[in-house]
């Protein structure tokens, strides 16, 4: 499952299909050529009907006027993202800066324990990597409502970082508020950072586990210290895993409103508070696909930018 | 002059990191863990009260959420089944064929896997609201099969790139027909793959809240029934499930484990 999970990551490599018997394709050729699509029929017209067709839709609706009774008609009123832009900026801000750092922290977290499951865990591994997919099978609905215990005010946790006045500087910087961790930034994303950890860990161990053992041996024979083994052989190596890892998790922490809602307070509220809120409460449908197109633009338009980067000054 | 501890600490210190990390992703199932033995005092099951095994005793103690739990298996299942099968064939199309189009259905695969949930539920169910269809069972099911359904192909398409296609070679030629060969080498090589697929599934669907609120209308899967009852405080009961939920899981992988452990040692 770590495997397939991983895998998930990057677009799917267009690798050859393996060959097959000369003999039996030229009899059957003509059944060939129509057999992938066949096979393909149901599937892809799954995700046409339900995936590509519902954002069409979705495009068009974001450019619709009306009200609930009288029904909703297209009439390119383009302003709606304006209106959207306008108002609701510093929740797109807020859920970037939210998820990005969220994704550095899953990171800095998730390397050290891949780097472990993969090279020091000998007969541990099994056991470790089964600990790091075990918590997916808790709701993670219930995990995130353990952190409200975890993080109560009463709680070991606040009172701890309270008296070695860490709560103190986090206030100063604004992460915190008082003596509270609940309902501040810092609780919203130590949620999303505990949320999205596992999709950082599981790509970044498939692509550590393929590093072959003996170049860390050839390095350190070539006097570099472990340090810079790490950082002119391994680091590079685990580019792969950094690039899948960041974007699994900063692509769904983006949309996410789940951590924003329990977590944090009103003035926590992420993009996706606000597209929920506006579909299901307030029933404004344009300006909740508007919402979504905005959202849908800046990630494509952040991941490109950085794939671009990753793919062509590192990896190379 | 380093100090033998301090060299040790060096030597180390990636494992000291790596279990402390792994200590924040378990914490909160041992805190989830721990309050499923609470006795709360008013009705939120936030602080310690005391011990208790009443939650253990009545897990369906609570209206409704037994219901919503039967409900997200049972579509849990069909989502499985139905994903794991459409994913089936449309992954053995992507790894064993070159055909026009190919590179369009790759990416018609990746796009769901890389956009936010708000967005996909959202729009789902914008169209199931204007063509009129009542939200429900059948709503959720349809979007649980679609966000699965990539997740799925990945998983066998991987495996399937894996296999050693002189295997299927050999089998024709010994003469089994094309159904003979699938059945009885295809099939069975592509069969942990498929399992993945299926698990993953299944676990993303039981698990899947964002998608499933902008769709369900008025009916309760397990996490909505979650959600909803987080605002008024949730029942003890919810800990006791998520934590058998837990237990069984780690169960079934070290099972699979062994017996995947012993058919491996027994061909070697």
């Amino acid at each position: 499952m770590s495997a397939a999970t991983a895998q998930a990551a990057g677009p799917p490599p267009a690798r050859q299909a393996p060959g097959t018997v000369p003999a039996a394709l030229r009899r059957a050729a003509g059944r060939r050529r129509l057999t992938p699509y066949l096979l393909l029929l149901a599937g892809a017209a799954w995700l046409l009907v339900f995936f590509v067709a519902p954002m069409v839709y979705q495009a068009s609706t974001s450019v619709q006027t009306g009200s609930l009774d009288k029904g909703f008609r297209v009439t390119w009123h383009v302003a709606t993202y304006w209106d959207a832009l306008r108002e609701y900026w510093p929740h797109f801000l807020r859920s970037l800066l939210y998820s990005g750092i969220a994704t550095a922290a899953c990171l800095a977290i998730g390397y050290p324990l891949a780097y472990m499951i993969a090279f020091r865990a000998g007969r541990w591994r099994n056991v470790v990597l089964v600990l790091v997919i075990a918590p997916f099978f808790t709701s993670f609905l219930i995990r995130t409502l353990a952190w409200e215990t975890i993080l109560a005010d009463q709680g070991p946790v606040v009172s701890f970082l309270n008296r070695v006045h860490i709560l103190d500087a986090t206030s100063w910087l604004h992460i915190t508020q008082g003596d509270r961790v609940l309902a501040t930034p810092l609780a919203v994303v130590c949620g999303l950072t505990y949320n999205f950890l596992p999709f950082m860990i599981l790509p970044l161990y498939t692509s550590l586990e393929r590093i072959d053992g003996r170049l860390h041996e050839a390095s350190g024979d070539l006097y570099a210290t472990p340090f810079t083994t790490f950082r002119k052989v391994t680091f590079p190596l685990s580019l792969p895993g950094v690039v899948a890892g960041t974007l699994l998790t900063f692509i769904p922490a983006s949309g996410d409103y789940i951590n924003a809602e329990l977590l944090g307070s009103t003035n926590q509220k992420m993009i996706g508070n606000v597209i929920q809120s506006q579909f299901l409460r307030v029933l404004d449908y344009p300006t909740a696909a508007a919402l979504s197109f905005i959202l849908m633009a800046a990630i494509l338009a952040i991941v490109t930018v950085y794939i671009r980067r990753a793919g062509t000054e590192e990896l190379v | 002059m380093q100090t033998r501890p301090m060299r040790w600490l060096r030597r180390n210190v990636v494992v000291i990191a790596g279990v402390l990390a792994l200590g924040y992703l378990i914490l909160p199932n041992l805190v989830v863990l721990a309050f499923s033995f609470n006795k709360p005092k008013g009705r939120y099951n936030y602080t310690w009260n005391h011990f208790s095994t009443d939650a253990w005793q009545h897990p369906c103690g609570v209206a409704d959420m037994c219901g919503s739990l039967t409900l997200s298996l049972r579509l849990a299942v069909y989502a499985t089944i139905g994903a794991t099968v459409l994913g089936t064939m449309t992954a053995f199309a992507l790894a064993r064929y070159r055909f026009r189009g190919r590179a369009a259905t790759n990416m018609l695969i990746f796009l769901p896997m890389a956009m936010p949930e708000v967005v996909m539920g959202a729009s789902l169910g914008t169209l199931f609201l204007n063509m009129r269809i009542r939200f429900g069972f059948w709503t959720i099911l349809i979007a649980h099969i679609m966000f699965c359904l990539s997740f799925v192909v990945v998983a066998v398409k991987a495996r399937i790139m894996s296999m050693d296609p002189r295997l299927e070679q050999a089998a024709q030629d010994l003469y089994a027909t094309p159904a003979q060969t699938f059945l009885r080498i295809t099939l069975p090589l592509a069969a942990p793959g498929i399992a993945a697929g299926a698990l993953l599934s299944f676990a993303l669907s039981f698990d899947d809240y964002i998608i499933t609120s902008f769709n369900a209308g008025s009916t309760v899967t397990f996490p909505m029934f979650v959600w909803g009852s987080a605002q008024r405080g949730t029942p003890v009961q919810v800990n006791v499930i998520g934590t058998a939920m837990f237990v069984v899981a780690v169960l079934l992988v070290v099972a699979g484990q062994l017996v995947g452990g012993r058919r491996r040692g027994a061909r070697s």
